[in-house]
């Protein structure tokens, strides 16, 4: 099956600064992968450029079929990016904020309605301006104009970040739904317990670099894994399976 | 392209009018400056009703740039051009969207300019078909062009200064045009207007069809 995501020697420019130096990362659909790595290692770099945001100038990018180094405008109607900028509009209520998005990408206002109670934003909360909400609340928002447009990637960047327990817990539950119904889920994250968790592999990365293969998270069996074309290569080349390789340091 | 021009112009405004920045802050400002041009041509009465034209549009552009360069904040903020991109809007609608929302804020302001200038100037309405299409011209030239150079300054650290430096020598033609017409139809001599009224129909034409065709080009690159 073609992967939902297909790095490979992948090179990205922010500027003229190398961003990614050369990313290799299959992700199967329905699998939630971790990207891990210290601060500058290319995390969010690698979700801007799944969604298109940032331009592959070297190496093969596809996600979600299409050939993002070709034209990367195609596939952004099919992402769900949560980052650390929630794309909200502070004098405008909640309801407006999530209606704007949700009818911006097509989304109907059942969806848009299901999106907000979700998130539990239906209630009080949905007539309050945006820029009276807590970091938290915020991200609620901005995590319901993300369910509203169905994507089939989901790229998090942090996303437990400014969330209580309840709605870590919530926001794990959603993405375990999504994951069920098809969607596939790439996070980047520092709550490494929390991420790990939640993770089916773990990429580390450094330097825009990817310096470890993906291992199963902790707690994973590999059996219970969705099997990545790289997997899959990987499998029938070679035999006895290796056991899950630890991850390397970076020089 | 229609229905994402709807969708966008509707936020827009919604964000002005929850904000209230236009009313507060632009209409107070425009205002003000026609009082101090009243003030300083105050001595002689006959000069300031001359001028009446002239001085009507500099407040309009004044104000224009102010509405301007709020609109373009609106989408500067927090993400929100990253959120746009992925939304897959059609570019050509943001650009339609946000300069048909700036145009109908500026109608707004120049309706308040005008009973303004009526109220200061002293000066008596005439030839209302020509002013209604002349101002209806200009205020699509002066939104759309706006917009276009909101978008084209957007992200830089300079742009709140740079924007009326690149804009209004751009929006000189409109000036030029609309007072003319302006002048033509307070005379009472609304056929010397009309070849005016026919340079701000084009430069509107010209100026939307451009914005449409670069700002998803603008988008893009910021």
């Amino acid at each position: 099956m073609e992967p939902v995501v297909h790095l490979r020697a992948a090179v990205a420019l922010l500027g003229r600064f190398p961003a990614l130096a050369g990313i290799d990362l299959d992700v199967a659909r329905g699998e939630i992968v971790l990207l891990r790595g210290p601060n500058g290692a290319g995390k969010t770099t690698v979700l801007r450029a799944c969604a298109g945001l940032v331009p592959v100038v070297r190496g093969e990018a596809v996600v979600l079929g299409h050939d993002l180094r070709r034209d990367p405008r195609p596939v952004r109607r099919h992402v769900g990016l949560l980052g650390h900028a929630t794309g909200l509009f502070d004098d405008l209520t909640v309801a407006d904020n999530v209606r704007f998005w949700g009818r911006a990408c097509g989304a109907d206002p059942g969806d848009i309605a299901a999106a907000m109670a979700l998130v539990g934003l239906d209630g009080r909360l949905r007539d309050v301006s945006v820029g009276r909400l807590s970091a938290g609340q915020r991200r609620r928002t901005s995590l319901a104009c993300l369910l509203a447009r169905r994507p089939e990637l989901w790229l998090l960047d942090e996303p437990h970040a400014g969330l209580d327990h309840e709605t870590r817990d919530q926001l794990d539950g959603l993405i375990g739904r999504a994951v069920e119904q098809g969607a596939t889920v790439l996070i980047a994250s520092h709550e490494l317990d929390r991420a790990e968790s939640l993770a089916h592999r773990v990429v580390e990365l450094a330097g825009g670099m990817t310096v470890a293969p993906a291992r199963p998270a902790p707690g994973v069996p590999p059996a219970e894994l969705p099997v990545s074309p790289t997997q899959e290569r990987e499998a029938s080349s070679a035999s006895p399976s290796p056991a899950p390789p630890e991850v390397s340091h970076v020089a | 392209m229609w229905r994402d021009a709807a969708l966008v112009a509707g936020r827009d405004l919604r964000v002005e009018l929850r904000s209230r920045v236009t009313t507060n802050q632009v209409a107070p400002f425009s205002v003000l400056v026609l009082i101090l041009f009243a003030f300083a041509l105050d001595p002689d009465r006959q000069l300031l009703e001359r001028l009446a034209s002239g001085l009507y549009w500099t407040a309009v552009l004044f104000a224009a740039l102010l509405a301007i360069s709020r609109s373009a904040a609106i989408d500067e903020t927090d993400g929100v051009r990253d959120a746009l991109r992925l939304s897959g809007i059609d570019p050509a609608g943001v650009f339609v969207g946000k300069a048909a929302a700036v145009a109908v804020v500026l109608l707004g302001l120049e309706v308040l300019l005008g009973v303004g200038v009526v109220v200061l100037y002293g000066v008596d309405l005439a030839g209302a078909g020509l002013v209604v299409l002349a101002a209806l011209a200009a205020t699509v030239a002066v939104a759309a062009t706006g917009t276009l150079y909101g978008a084209l300054v957007s992200g830089l650290r300079v742009r709140e200064t740079l924007l009326p430096l690149l804009l209004l020598p751009v929006l000189a033609p409109v000036l030029i045009g609309a007072t003319r017409a302006f002048e033509a139809a307070l005379a009472g001599v609304p056929a010397d207007g009309w070849p005016w009224c026919g340079l701000l129909a084009g430069l509107a034409v010209l100026y939307t069809v451009a914005g449409a065709l670069a700002y998803g080009t603008l988008l893009e690159g910021s």
